[in-house]
C-alpha cells in the first residue's frame, strides 16, 4: 500500500433529507428512521434494495442498534456500521461512508441520524450516558452537560474577554436564519436583549444557550459521483475529512478542540484555505463551542474569537454565513440529528435546495461536529469540506 | 460570605411532610473505591503503581502507561479552582429542592480535573482550594472543594450543610446515658448545639459518679431505656420516636473473658443482648419513623450511631465474647445503614480502643478517655464520614487489618 | 367395709371446696406481677448475673401467626416471687431431694405465720428481726408451730419505685431481714419449713456481712428448708391462720423458679389486721 494519505476523490454526497422535528413524539427512534429512508430512497429514485450499506446514529435505538434495524426495515446491506459520537456522527458517518464507496465495499451507502423525545427520554439517556459522568458529573446536580459547558464557558470568558453579548450575538443571527427555515421548532425572533435577560440555567449559560431536545432526523445518500450523475441526482462532492478524539487531554479545561490538530490537512486534501469557505456550519450545542470551532477551524487566532464575532456578521445574507438553517440552538436539537443537519443543510445550499435563507453563490462549505462530554470535555471532533459541483 | 446557620422555623403540622430525595447514587464499581476514604473522611485517588499518575475520574487502568496496578491512596486534596458555575435548573428531585446549586471545576497538584460541590467561602476562580472527599446524602463519595486555608466548618456552610449530621437544633436521643462515655457524650451534644437530649437509663438503683449532675442539665431529659426489653424499646418510641432527629447508641454490656474464661454461655448471652439484639430493637422501633423525617425542614432526621469496639473488626481473644457480640453489631450496623441510607439518614460507626473504663482496667495504656469517644461522635456528626476509629489503638488495629488481616489475627491471639 | 362411710379425705375435701365457693376461706394472691419492669438481684458485675424477665412476642395474631397470640420467656429461677430451693444454696448442696423436681410435694402447702415487721422496717431499712422479738410475737399470737412458713411482713412490697425497692447506696443494699440468731432459734427450736420476706432476698440486704454470711439461705437450706422472696400483699393476711400453696416448677436439678403463691385464709380472719 503507497505510504500517502488518500483524498476523498470520486465521493459524492446526495438527497439531503430532514423528517421534521417534533417537540415530543410518543413514536421511537425506529419510526423517524425509516421516515428519512424512505424520504431517501424516494428522493434518489431508487428502491431499498439499491441501499447497500447503512450507517446509523441515535441515542434513543436501545435496546436495538443498526443491526436490528436490518431486520426492522427488511435491508441486507454488505456494509453496516454504528456510530455513538453524539454531534461528531455526522461527520464520522460520512468518513466511514466514503471510504467504504471508494473502496467498492458499498455502492450506495445510507447515513442517517434520528432520535425519537419521550417527556422523560433526556432524563434516562443522560442516566447511561457514560461511565465518568456517572461517577463523576452527575452526583454533583445537573444530570446532562449543562455543568461541563457552564464551566467551560465561565473559563473561556475570564480568559480571552468574551462578553454575553458576543455568544448572543451569534445566537440572535441564527435565529434571524431560522426564521426562513420550515422545519425550525423556533418560530419567534429572538432579540438581544431578550437573550441577556432570559433566565440562569447554569451561570453564566442562560436559556437561549442551550438547545431544546425534540424527536426528528436528518440523512443524506454517499455514492460516487459517478453513480450521481448517473441516477440525475443534484450533488455535493466531499473534498476532505478530518476526525480527532480526546485530544489535548492535559489541558485542564477545554478551550480548544482536535480541530487544531488536523486542520491543516483538511484544507491540504481540499486544497483550499479557510477564506475559500462561503458557510460554515458549526456544531452549536451551546454558543462557546461555536467560538472554539471558529477559531480552531483557522478563521481567527485561539482566543481572537470575540473580536471576530465583532467584526462578522452571520445571517445567511452575512459576511460569514454561519448555521445558515439557524443550527440546533434555533430549530432544536433531534439528539444525534444535530451532528448530521449541518452537513444537511451543507448539501441544501451547494446545490441550490435549499428550503429557508439562501447562500449565494455558495462554492465551499465547512461541516464541523463535536460530541460526547465524556466527563468535563467533548471527545469527538470532526470537520468535513464539501464542494458544489 | 456565608451567613450564620440560624435556627429552622417551627414546622407547620398540618403541611405534608417533605420525603427525603437523594443525589444520584449509581457509581461504577471502581469510583466506589472513593467511598473507603471518604467513609474515614480522606480524599482518595488512585496512584498507579508503575509510573505513578494520578487518576480521576476512577478508572480501570492508568491513562498514562495503561498498567491495571491502580492503587488508591491518600491525597492532599489542594488545587485550583479554574471554573465555576451556579446551578438554576437541574432534572434531579433533590438538587431541585436546593438551587441554586454552586459547583467548581477544580484541577489538582496532580494534574487531574475533577467537579466538586463549592464551598460558599472559597474565591472566584482562578483561586487556590482544598478538595476533600464527604459522604452525601446518598451516602456516595462526592468531592467538595473547601478553602485552602482556614479550618471553615462544613456544618457552618448553609448548603453544604446537608452532607452533615449536625448536631445543632436538633433532638438526639442518647440510648445510655449513664455509662461514662453516656454522660460524656450528653455533655458533648449539648456543647455542639442540640435542641434537646433524651437521655436513655436503666437499672435505676444504679447511681454511679455524674449521673445525678446529668440528670440535672438543662435540655436534658431523662427517659426510662432498656435496649434488652422490646416493650421498654417500643413504648419509648412510640412516645417520641417521631421526634429523634439523632440516635447514638451507648448502651453496651462489656465483660472481658476469653472463650474458656467463663463457663456457661450467660455472660456471652448478656453481651448479645445489649450489644446486639439490643441495636437490632432500637433500629426496628426508631427505624422506619426515622425513615420517614430524613428530609423534615432543615432540622430532620439525619444519623444514627452506633459505639462499637476496635475489637468488632478482629476478634480479642481476651474480652473474646464481648468481640463477637461487636462483631455481631456491625454486622447488624451495615444492614441498618443500607435500610436508613434510602432515606439519606446517616449511620456512624465508631471503633474505639480500649475505653479507660473499669473493664479495661487491665490493659495497658493508651486508652481513650470517654470524653475523647464523646468528642469523636461529635466531630463525626458535624462532618460526613461513616466509619470513625478514634484513638492511638484504634488506627493502629485498622492499619494493620487492612494491611494483613490474618497478621492482625495472630498479633491478637499472642 | 361399709359402703356407705364416706372416708374422711373426702369429707374435708369436699368442705374445702365448698368454703372456697362461699368464701368462708378466702384466696389471697402473694404473687407480684412477671414483668420486665419488677427488679430482680443484681449480683457484682464480674461474676454471673440472674436475668431479669423478658417477654419476646412470637406472634400477635399477625403474619407471625395470625389466629394467635403468645411468647417465648427469658428469665432466672430467682426472679420475680420466687421459691428457693435447699441445693440453691452451698450449705444444702449434698442434701437428698433438694431441687425444686425432688422436693417432696407434700410441702408445698403448709401453714403460716406473719410477723408483723412493717413500722420498724419503715423507720429503719436496715432492721433485723431478732429471737426477742419473735417471742414478743408469740406471747401475743402463741408458739410459731413446727413446719410452717414464717413470713416476715415489711410491707416493703409496696415501694413500687424500682430503685427504693432495691435500696442500694454506696455500701451496698439497705433491706430488712433476719439476723443469724433468728434463723437459728426458728429452726432449732420452731422447726420451721421456710423463710418468707417481700424483700428480694430472704436474707437482709447487708446480710454479706453477717456471719456467716447470708446466714437465712446457709441455715435453712443447709437444714433442707426453703425460702420464698418477693411476697406482697401480707398486711392482708392474719398473724396466724392461714395456709399457703406455694409449689415451685418442676424443674430439673431446678434451685428455685418463680412461682404462684397463693395463702387460704378463713373469712372471719381476712384482711389487714394488727395485734
Amino acid at each position: 500500500m503507497a505510504n500517502r494519505i488518500a483524498g476523498y476523490d470520486g465521493v459524492a454526497v446526495a438527497v439531503p433529507v430532514t423528517v421534521p422535528y417534533e417537540r415530543f413524539s410518543i413514536r421511537g427512534a425506529h419510526w423517524f428512521i425509516a421516515s428519512a429512508l424512505k424520504a431517501l430512497i424516494d428522493g434518489a429514485g431508487i428502491s431499498k434494495d439499491d441501499v447497500d450499506g447503512l450507517c446509523v446514529a441515535s441515542f434513543t435505538l436501545a435496546p436495538d442498534s443498526a443491526v436490528g434495524l436490518t431486520q426492522h426495515l427488511g435491508l441486507s446491506p454488505r456494509w453496516l456500521d454504528h456510530v455513538p459520537m453524539g454531534g461528531a456522527s455526522g461527520i464520522v458517518s460520512l468518513r466511514r461512508a466514503a471510504r467504504a464507496v471508494q473502496a467498492g465495499d458499498a455502492e450506495i451507502v445510507a447515513c442517517i441520524a434520528g432520535d425519537t423525545n419521550h417527556v422523560d427520554s433526556f432524563r434516562l439517556s443522560t442516566a447511561s450516558f457514560s461511565m465518568f459522568a456517572q461517577d463523576a458529573v452527575y452526583p454533583y446536580g445537573a444530570g446532562g452537560p449543562n455543568t461541563s459547558f457552564a464551566f467551560l464557558t465561565a473559563y473561556y470568558m475570564r480568559t480571552y474577554g468574551a462578553t454575553p453579548a458576543d455568544f448572543g450575538k451569534l445566537c440572535v443571527a441564527q435565529r434571524a436564519n431560522a426564521l426562513h427555515y420550515p422545519h425550525a421548532l423556533f418560530k419567534k425572533p429572538l432579540t438581544l436583549q431578550e437573550y441577556l435577560d432570559a433566565r440562569p440555567v447554569a451561570d453564566p449559560l442562560r436559556l437561549f444557550d442551550c438547545v431544546m431536545p425534540c424527536a426528528g432526523a436528518e440523512a443524506f445518500l454517499v455514492m460516487s459521483e459517478d453513480r450521481a450523475r448517473r441516477l440525475g441526482l443534484p450533488h455535493a462532492r466531499l473534498t476532505g475529512a478530518i476526525e480527532r478524539h480526546n485530544a489535548f487531554p492535559d489541558d485542564p479545561v477545554q478551550h480548544r478542540g482536535g480541530w487544531v490538530m488536523d486542520r491543516d490537512r483538511l484544507y491540504e486534501r481540499a486544497g483550499i484555505g479557510p477564506e475559500d469557505i462561503d458557510l460554515l456550519e458549526a456544531y452549536d450545542d451551546y454558543p462557546v463551542i461555536c467560538v472554539l470551532q471558529i477559531e480552531d477551524l483557522g478563521f481567527c487566532g485561539k482566543g481572537e474569537g470575540p473580536d471576530f464575532i465583532r467584526r462578522h456578521t452571520f445571517e445567511a445574507s452575512g459576511n460569514f454565513p454561519f448555521n445558515t438553517s439557524g443550527g440546533q440552538l434555533s430549530i432544536g436539537q433531534a439528539g444525534a440529528a444535530g451532528g448530521t443537519l449541518g452537513i444537511v443543510e451543507a448539501i441544501r445550499q451547494l446545490t441550490g435546495q435549499t428550503l429557508g435563507a439562501r447562500v449565494e453563490n455558495a462554492r465551499h462549505a465547512l461541516v464541523s461536529g463535536f460530541g460526547m462530554i465524556n466527563f468535563d470535555r467533548g471527545l469527538c471532533t470532526g470537520a468535513a469540506i464539501l464542494a458544489a459541483t | 460570605m456565608s451567613e450564620t446557620i440560624k435556627r429552622p422555623k417551627r414546622k407547620n403540622p398540618i403541611l405534608k411532610t417533605r420525603a427525603p430525595t437523594l443525589p444520584p447514587d449509581r457509581r461504577s464499581r471502581v469510583a466506589l473505591g472513593l467511598v473507603r476514604g471518604a467513609a474515614l473522611g480522606n480524599l482518595e485517588l488512585q496512584c498507579c503503581a508503575a509510573c505513578g499518575a494520578v487518576q480521576y475520574p476512577p478508572r480501570e487502568a492508568c491513562v498514562r502507561c495503561l498498567s491495571p496496578e491502580l492503587e488508591w491512596t491518600v491525597m492532599s486534596g489542594r488545587g485550583e479552582l479554574v471554573s465555576e458555575t451556579t446551578l438554576h435548573h437541574s432534572q434531579e428531585l433533590f438538587f431541585r429542592e436546593r438551587m441554586p446549586w454552586r459547583l467548581g471545576l477544580v484541577r489538582l497538584a496532580e494534574g487531574v480535573s475533577l467537579v466538586a460541590h463549592l464551598d460558599a467561602r472559597c474565591g472566584p476562580a482562578p483561586s487556590p482550594v482544598r478538595v476533600e472527599a464527604v459522604l452525601d446524602r446518598a451516602g456516595q463519595a462526592a468531592l467538595v472543594a473547601r478553602p485552602a486555608d482556614g479550618d471553615a466548618a462544613l456544618a457552618d456552610e448553609p448548603k453544604l450543610r446537608v452532607m452533615t449530621s449536625d448536631p445543632r437544633f436538633r433532638k438526639v436521643l442518647v440510648t445510655d446515658a449513664k455509662s461514662p462515655v453516656g454522660q460524656a457524650v450528653v455533655k458533648a451534644v449539648l456543647e455542639a448545639g442540640a435542641d434537646l437530649v433524651w437521655a436513655g437509663h436503666c437499672e435505676p438503683w444504679k447511681n454511679p459518679p455524674g449521673w445525678p449532675a446529668i440528670a440535672e442539665l438543662p435540655k436534658v431529659t431523662l427517659v426510662p431505656l432498656d435496649v434488652t426489653d422490646t416493650k421498654s424499646v417500643n413504648e419509648l418510641a412510640a412516645e417520641l420516636g417521631f421526634k429523634v432527629d439523632i440516635v447514638i447508641n451507648t448502651a453496651e454490656h462489656h465483660r472481658t473473658f476469653g472463650i474458656f474464661g467463663r463457663a456457661g454461655v450467660e455472660t456471652a448471652r448478656a453481651e448479645m443482648e445489649t450489644n446486639c439484639f439490643g441495636l437490632l430493637r432500637l433500629a426496628q422501633a426508631f427505624g422506619p419513623v426515622m425513615q420517614s423525617r430524613g428530609a423534615d425542614g432543615d432540622a430532620g432526621a439525619v444519623a444514627w450511631v452506633n459505639l462499637l469496639s476496635i475489637y468488632a473488626l478482629s476478634n480479642f481473644p481476651q474480652h473474646a465474647t464481648y468481640s463477637a457480640s461487636m462483631a455481631a453489631a456491625l454486622s447488624v450496623a451495615q444492614a441498618l445503614r443500607s435500610e436508613m441510607r434510602v432515606a439519606g439518614i446517616r449511620v456512624v460507626n465508631i471503633f474505639p480502643g480500649p475505653i479507660d473504663d473499669e473493664w479495661n482496667q487491665l490493659l495497658l495504656p493508651p486508652k481513650l478517655a470517654p470524653s475523647a469517644v464523646a468528642r469523636a461522635i461529635v466531630g463525626a456528626l458535624k462532618g460526613s464520614v461513616e466509619d470513625v476509629y478514634p484513638g492511638d489503638i484504634a488506627q493502629d488495629w485498622l492499619a494493620r487489618f487492612r494491611d494483613n488481616p490474618k497478621a492482625l489475627e495472630r498479633e491478637l491471639g499472642r | 367395709m361399709k359402703h356407705s362411710d364416706p372416708a374422711p379425705g373426702t369429707e374435708i375435701l369436699a368442705g374445702f371446696t365448698t368454703a372456697l365457693a362461699t368464701g368462708a376461706i378466702r384466696i389471697i394472691d402473694l404473687t407480684q406481677t412477671l414483668g420486665p419492669d419488677f427488679p430482680s438481684i443484681v449480683m457484682p458485675p464480674e461474676i454471673g448475673q440472674s436475668r431479669a424477665f423478658r417477654m419476646e412476642e412470637i406472634s400477635r395474631y399477625d403474619e407471625r401467626g395470625g389466629a394467635w397470640y403468645w411468647n417465648n420467656l427469658s428469665f432466672g429461677e430467682h426472679t420475680g416471687t420466687h421459691f428457693d430451693a435447699p441445693i440453691h444454696w452451698v450449705s444444702g448442696r449434698d442434701l437428698p431431694n433438694s431441687s425444686t423436681d425432688t422436693i417432696p410435694v407434700a410441702d408445698f402447702i403448709a401453714p403460716a405465720v406473719v410477723i408483723d415487721c412493717s413500722r420498724e422496717s419503715a423507720a429503719d431499712a436496715d432492721f433485723l428481726l431478732t429471737p426477742d422479738l419473735i417471742k414478743a410475737w408469740e406471747s401475743v399470737h402463741g408458739k410459731i408451730p413446727p413446719r410452717c412458713w414464717v413470713l416476715m411482713r415489711t410491707d416493703w412490697s409496696k415501694k413500687t419505685d424500682p430503685a427504693a425497692y432495691q435500696n442500694f447506696d454506696e455500701v451496698g443494699q439497705h433491706t430488712p431481714g433476719p439476723d443469724p440468731d433468728a434463723v437459728r432459734f426458728l429452726l432449732n427450736e420452731r422447726d420451721v419449713l421456710g423463710f418468707g420476706t417481700e424483700t428480694i432476698g430472704t436474707d437482709a440486704g447487708q446480710a454479706a456481712h453477717f456471719l456467716p454470711p447470708y446466714p437465712c439461705h446457709y441455715y435453712m437450706h443447709g437444714a433442707g428448708r426453703y425460702g420464698l422472696q418477693c411476697l406482697t400483699n401480707l398486711d392482708l393476711l392474719p398473724p396466724t391462720g392461714s395456709s399457703l400453696i406455694a409449689p415451685p416448677l418442676k424443674i430439673q436439678q431446678g434451685s428455685g423458679s418463680p412461682l404462684r403463691v397463693l395463702a387460704l385464709v378463713p373469712s372471719s380472719q381476712a384482711g389487714a389486721s394488727r395485734p
